[in-house]
């Protein structure tokens, strides 16, 4: 695919000259290589600054409510399913949102690059046909772009946004997923004992910064319940408990809503395996319930209603 | 006190010995992140990485502390941390970081015990910085890879030897009688000379110079406006800080028993300033980011003469979006430059 950035200035430059949207967010390169940084964009000469390419690791539409102005914003096709989701649950008028859908084939790792390259620092990276190369203080490595995906994006089955207003580039097409759970079989398949170990060993890392939360576009309770005080539900120690029960009941509150867009695990800087709760819930909601979150928005979220043939084993 | 030198295959065995008498925090490579922690065994540190993910201020001013505890009417408070402990491998980043929270847990009319007792307890030996990264700015700061402020010793990666400085009356007193360390020769000092000026050209950053005088004027900037707009309001930027230090302190109670628990807090959080009468003064991210730069470049430096800012880079890599700190002093400094 070559590069859509030209593509995507000229549209949004066309929009805001044409006052059919007041702001755009989008992604402007960034200060570090391997990434890129939200942008807003008011004005048609500053349009110049959009980029789209295998670094855009944010999700966007977690700048989305609560503003009154006309928006367009640049949407993968995990962000696509977020903004669904917003406007099913009645945070957002579809009208309000122009999507801007990109055909993506993948967000590059930048965690695992980094940790292949032990220690050495990367000053300058680039993406071309297929490989990434990397370039530092006395060293330039070429690694496969394939191999240092970000696992939610193995197994995507949106690439190409469900619901978008205008689509930049062509379409890509769906990857055909055998089994889309592979690593949450994995995780099921050991003892509880093991996954007790494993879990706890990722969430002694938590420092309690919130950034999973923040990060997460359907995050967004007026007051988390973790930050009420009148009373305080649960601690906010970094006790392993406090830390693992906040965690629980966050990702609970996602079960039928999260997109596996993976934002959460992208911004925890411990790099905790966040995606280990999350694509159970997805996991669980897909197969009890035959739904997936963020696709059409009309859909009913099955945890908001009750069929009679909905399985119920966990009635004792 | 003159330099030594000490070959990097003794260091085990010197890491072994102070494990003998005191608890001995070196970084640590566990489950993928680097971090100071207290070695099990010396050869567990790792001395030739970069600079730790989370911050040195964590061994003094932990996330989460318990002030006191009771039961049944009975009160515990809790004693001072007495242990004697050593640091082995601060970068000079986190040893001047040191400097600053000492003047807010430290200061002449409050002292926090905890924290005083810690830092008393508690021998520096640092880690010069031959390959500074690129998101260090620490010599915009007053600071350099190699400066000894904070310190007790400075050692140097000289390739297979280290040199090691003098800074402190108890640094000697560490490796004065150590059959480890011999007497450093003209060519150990001139090399870490060579390598101390070219780790120092490889940096370079904002100026910081009049930042204060020009944030006076910017308190309702526009500017705070459009800045930010792309931040999530998280903590990883003020809680991976080596200077913030903002806490918040708990009451948690079952029945009749409980305690006071003090944790980080942070500026970013919208509950920082939430008062009972459900009025925020820092309603949005707004008023929180211009918390954040101004506390660090305005406020800290009326009140104690020094930016709040060593320059090590933590939350310019860690930020989720990307926020970049240095672009942030660039754009403030341009902005009333003339």
């Amino acid at each position: 695919m070559g590069d859509l950035s030209p593509q995507l200035i000229e549209v949004a430059r066309s929009l805001l000259r044409d006052e059919k949207v007041d702001l755009i967010i989008g992604y402007e390169s960034g200060s570090l290589p391997l990434r890129t940084s939200p942008c807003f964009i008011r004005r048609p000469d500053e349009a110049e600054r959009l980029v789209w390419n295998a670094w855009c690791e944010n999700n966007l539409a977690t700048y989305l409510r609560g503003r009154d102005e006309k928006i367009a914003v640049v949407a993968k096709g995990c962000d696509a399913r977020a903004i669904v989701g917003l406007v099913m649950e009645r945070q957002l008028a579809r009208e309000n949102v122009l999507i801007i859908g990109v055909p993506c084939q993948g967000i590059m790792d930048r965690r695992r690059i980094e940790d292949q390259l032990e220690g050495k620092e990367v000053l300058k990276a680039t993406l071309a046909d297929g490989e990434i190369i990397l370039a530092g203080e006395g060293f330039e490595e070429r690694l496969p772009q394939q191999d240092f995906l970000c696992q939610g994006c193995l197994t995507c089955e949106y690439r190409t946004p469900a619901v978008y207003d205008l689509l930049i580039g062509d379409p890509v097409p769906a990857l055909e997923v055998a089994d889309p759970f592979p690593e949450v079989r994995a995780l099921e398949a050991r003892s509880s004992d093991e996954r007790w170990a494993y879990f706890s060993q990722e969430f002694s890392q938590c420092i309690r910064c919130y950034a999973c939360r923040e990060a997460c576009p359907l995050c967004y309770c007026q007051e988390c319940f973790i930050d009420q005080t009148q009373p305080a539900w649960f601690g906010k120690t970094d006790d392993p408990s406090d830390t693992l029960i906040f965690h629980l009941v966050r990702i609970l509150h996602t079960a039928g809503r999260c997109v596996d867009c993976g934002a959460c695990s992208r911004a925890c800087p411990m790099g905790i395996d966040l995606r280990a709760l999350t694509r159970k819930m997805i996991k669980d909601v897909r197969e009890w319930y035959g739904y997936q979150a963020g696709i059409e928005v009309e859909a009913i979220p099955p945890l908001a209603t009750f069929r009679p043939d909905d399985p119920q084993e966990f009635i004792k | 006190m003159s330099d030594r030198v000490i070959v990097k295959s003794a260091i085990t065995d010197v890491l072994e010995k102070l494990l003998k008498a005191r608890r001995v925090f070196a970084p640590v490579q566990r489950d993928g992140l680097l971090r100071f922690e207290p070695l099990r065994t010396g050869d567990e540190a790792l001395l030739d990485s970069h600079n730790s993910k989370r911050p040195l201020k964590e061994i003094f001013f932990p996330h989460s502390e318990t002030l006191f505890a009771y039961e049944e009417g009975e009160v515990a408070i809790m004693p001072l941390p007495e242990e004697q402990r050593v640091i082995f491998g601060v970068r000079p980043c986190d040893a001047r970081s040191l400097l600053l929270l000492d003047k807010v847990f430290n200061a002449p009319d409050v002292q926090d015990p905890y924290y005083v007792t810690r830092r008393e307890n508690t021998i520096l030996i640092g880690l010069g910085c031959n390959r500074p990264l690129s998101t260090c700015f620490c010599t915009t700061l007053g600071g350099g890879p190699f400066t000894t402020e904070g310190l007790d010793l400075l050692f140097t990666d000289l390739g297979d030897r280290y040199l090691v400085e003098t800074v402190t009356e108890r640094g000697e007193a560490l490796v004065a009688d150590s059959p480890y360390f011999r007497e450093a020769a003209p060519a150990d000092v001139n090399l870490k000379a060579e390598i101390a000026a070219c780790a120092e050209q490889t940096i370079s950053g904002p100026s910081v110079e009049g930042i204060k005088e020009k944030l006076d004027g910017m308190y309702e900037d526009p500017f705070w406006d459009e800045l930010h707009q792309k931040c999530l309001g998280c903590a990883v930027c003020t809680y991976l800080c080596p200077t913030c230090h903002c806490f918040d302190i708990l009451d948690e109670k079952e029945g009749s028993r409980g305690r006071r628990v003090r944790i980080w807090d942070s500026c970013q959080f919208p509950l920082f300033t939430l008062h009972a009468s459900g009025h925020n003064p820092r309603p949005s991210g707004r008023e929180r980011m211009r918390q954040r730069i101004m506390h660090k470049f305005h406020y800290f430096v009326e009140n104690y003469g020094q930016i709040a800012c060593v320059g090590c880079g933590r939350c310019i890599r860690n930020c989720p979006v990307n926020m970049d700190l240095r672009e942030v002093l660039n754009r403030i400094v341009v902005k009333r430059g003339a």
